[in-house]
Parts: C-alpha cells; structure tokens; sequence
C-alpha cells in the first residue's frame, strides 16, 4: 500500500537522502532509524504526501494518518469532540479505551497534560480508522502504559491487515522490518 | 467533511473575537464625526467613502486567526492527509469566516449609517454596497492570512497585502455607496465574484507552499 521507488530528498540545499527504496504491503511495520537530521520525519511526511520527492516516486495506495508533533485538536473542545472532527463526528470511544484515555473524554484539549495529549494524538490516528498509520516518535512523552498500549494498537491495527511507517530513536519491539536512514 | 470544516471555521470564529471587527468599525464610524465636525450634509456627503474604509480596516483584524494558528498545530497536514485538498479548505475557510464576519458587519453598518448621517433612502445604497462587499473581504482576509501564515510580524504584513489588493472594490464600492447608481453596484458585484472565485486557489497554492 506504499511503494518508494528510488527517492531522493532535497532540504534547505541539503541532500538528505537518496536511492531509497522500500514496500509495505498490508499487515507490514517499518521502523525508520538514524541520527538526528537524517530526514526520518521528513520520510514520514513524504509517505503522507506532504512533501514531494526530488527524485523517484512515492505510491500510496491507501488511506493514511498522520501522528508527527503536533497535535491537531482544538484546543477549546471536550478531547471527545474535538478527536470526533477527525473520524466523522463519531466520538471515538474505542480509539480513547485502546491509548488508556477513555475517562478524559469531556476534558478540554487545552487541559491535557503533555503526556495525556500525546496519548491523545495517538488516539487521533486511530480514530481516523486509516490503514496507513504514519507515526513521527511515537514513543516520545508516553509512560510504559502509554507505551504498551501502543504496541498492543499496532499489533492489532497490523493483525487487521493494516500497516505502520514508524520513525523512532527506540526499539519499537515485535516483528518490524527496518530502515536505516543517514549512513 | 468540508461541511464540518465550514461549521468548525463558524464555531471557533464566534468563540474567538468575532464581534470584534464590528465593535472596531463602529468606532471608526464614530470618530468621524469628531474629526471632521457634526456637519450634517459634509457627513452625508462623504458617508459613503467612510464606510467602507471602516469596512476595510475592520476586515485587517481577523487575519492572523484565520490560518496560522492550523498551520501551526498541524490542522491544515492533517485535513490534507484526509485527502481534502488544499482549495477546498481554503473555500471552507473563506464561507466559515464570511457568515462570522458579513452579518455581524452588515448589523454594525446599520448604527454606523446613523452616525455619518444617512438616513431614510440614502441607507439603502451603502448596506446594499457592504452586502456585496463582505464576501470579498472575507475572501482577501482568508487569502492573506494563507500568504502570510508562519512569517514573522504577519498580521502587519497580511494589513499592507491587504489593502491594495482591495482597492478595486474599494473605489466601485465606495461609489456605489456614495448613490453613483446601479452602474457601480454591478461593477463591485463583477469584481467581488472575481475574488471570490479566485481566493481559493490563491489560498490553497500559499498553504501548500508554506509547507515545503
């Protein structure tokens, strides 16, 4: 569901990377490593469509969501609601349950603690039921609950035939393929 | 989606500062007169052209709130990754932002009207001109603030892109307003649905290029 194809990546005049390539087929996890500046986040935001590549192609054939470091909730609603704009006015209690923040639900965005909200933003990707989970450090701020409540979302999400592109300094665990950027 | 966009774009304007542009220009509105003097026929004479520079200044205001902060927090990457393209959101934002702004300006014009001297008939003129205005100003405002979304100092910079790109509206719209007639009217609606057909694009080419 997506296929890069020989890309390449200029910023800011700088060659990030080049030459790669790499398939994720449904039920595949991708863990994208490397050094600070190697273009892992900016590999994200290629497979998402929000940058394009200098050279070579990126396909994507699937539906996508996005958890980078922002968090893209308004921050004046209820985080039930405000995770609702993001999965067709359904409030996701699901998508909460599974991130352990089911009871934080009629809480405003803007009174979430850093942990919390990165909790939420994973709850967000979730919610969107998308195939394509992209996630820029998912770990980053979460706490060893958040943290297996993480890999228990990814088993399942890839058990369900959905697939993960993860960008992480961590050893994410399980049966992921890796991707080792800036050598 | 888009649909939820537009009520979201209405939600957050009302809860931000959506009465603020009015407040703003019935303040104008009501400086002139202290400035130039409570002459009667020299208000109602100049009436008009007041008015809509009240408009236009008002319309400054809200710019700084209408893309920045979703460019910031990732709303705009995220809507795109939903598949929504970027003139879509940039429509949305442009309806969303008109029905927080055009009412509440046209209700603000009604007092403001009184003010700088026009009554009776001469008020019909002025409103009808505003009415038609509004859509393009929230169509510029949306635009701008795309243009200048992430800069330093944009609400500034959005106010000096702003304005002459206004102008065409402003000298058609300040005659129609002034009671050149239907003639003006009808070139202030051809130039209205002009921006407004054109904005979205504007604003959906500056978000993508912000993002690179």
């Amino acid at each position: 569901m997506l296929r890069a194809e020989g890309v390449a990546l200029v910023r800011g005049g700088r060659l990030l990377f080049e030459r790669l390539d790499f398939q994720l087929h449904a039920g595949g996890a991708l863990h994208v490593t490397g050094p600070n500046g190697s273009g892992k986040s900016s590999l994200i935001r290629l497979a998402g469509g929000l940058l394009r590549a200098s050279a070579g192609r990126v396909e994507r054939s699937a539906k996508a969501a996005l958890a980078d470091e922002h968090l893209a909730l308004d921050r004046e609603r209820t985080l039930g609601a405000a995770l609702a704009f993001w999965n067709g006015g359904k409030t996701p209690g699901e998508a909460m349950e599974a991130m352990g923040i089911g009871q934080l639900a009629d809480v405003p965005v803007r009174l979430l603690s850093t942990g919390q909200a990165r909790k939420a933003r994973l709850a967000r990707v979730i919610a969107t039921e998308a195939t394509l989970w992209l996630l820029d450090e998912p770990l980053n701020g979460l706490d060893a609950d958040g943290a297996d409540r993480l890999a228990q979302a990814i088993t399942d999400h890839l058990a369900a035939g959905g697939a993960v592109l993860a960008a992480s300094h961590q050893p994410l665990g399980g049966g992921w393929q890796r991707l080792e950027l800036g050598q | 989606m888009t649909g939820a966009l537009i009520a979201r774009e209405v939600r957050r304007g009302l809860a931000g500062a959506a009465w603020l542009p009015a407040i703003f220009f019935l303040l104008i509105a009501s400086m002139v007169p202290f400035a130039v003097g409570p002459d009667a026929r020299l208000l109602a004479r100049i009436g008009g052209g007041i008015l809509w520079i009240a408009v236009l200044t008002a319309a400054l205001l809200p710019i700084e709130r209408l893309v920045e902060p979703d460019r910031a927090d990732g709303v705009l990457d995220q809507l795109a990754i939903a598949g929504i393209s970027e003139e879509a959101i940039g429509a949305a934002k442009i309806i969303g932002h008109w029905l927080t702004f055009g009412p509440l300006m046209l209700l603000a014009a009604l007092p403001g009207s009184f003010l700088l001297g026009l009554e009776g008939q001469a008020l019909v003129a002025p409103l009808l001109a505003v009415a038609i205005g509004t859509p393009a100003l929230a169509a510029l405002a949306v635009a701008v603030a795309a243009l200048t979304a992430g800069l330093p100092r944009a609400g500034a910079l959005g106010g000096l892109l702003l304005m002459p790109l206004a102008v065409p509206l402003l000298i058609f719209g300040a005659a129609a307003a002034g009671g050149d007639g239907e003639g003006a009217l009808k070139l202030e609606a051809a130039i209205a649905l002009l921006i407004l057909a054109g904005a979205p694009f504007v604003t959906g080419a500056a978000i993508r290029a912000a993002r690179t």
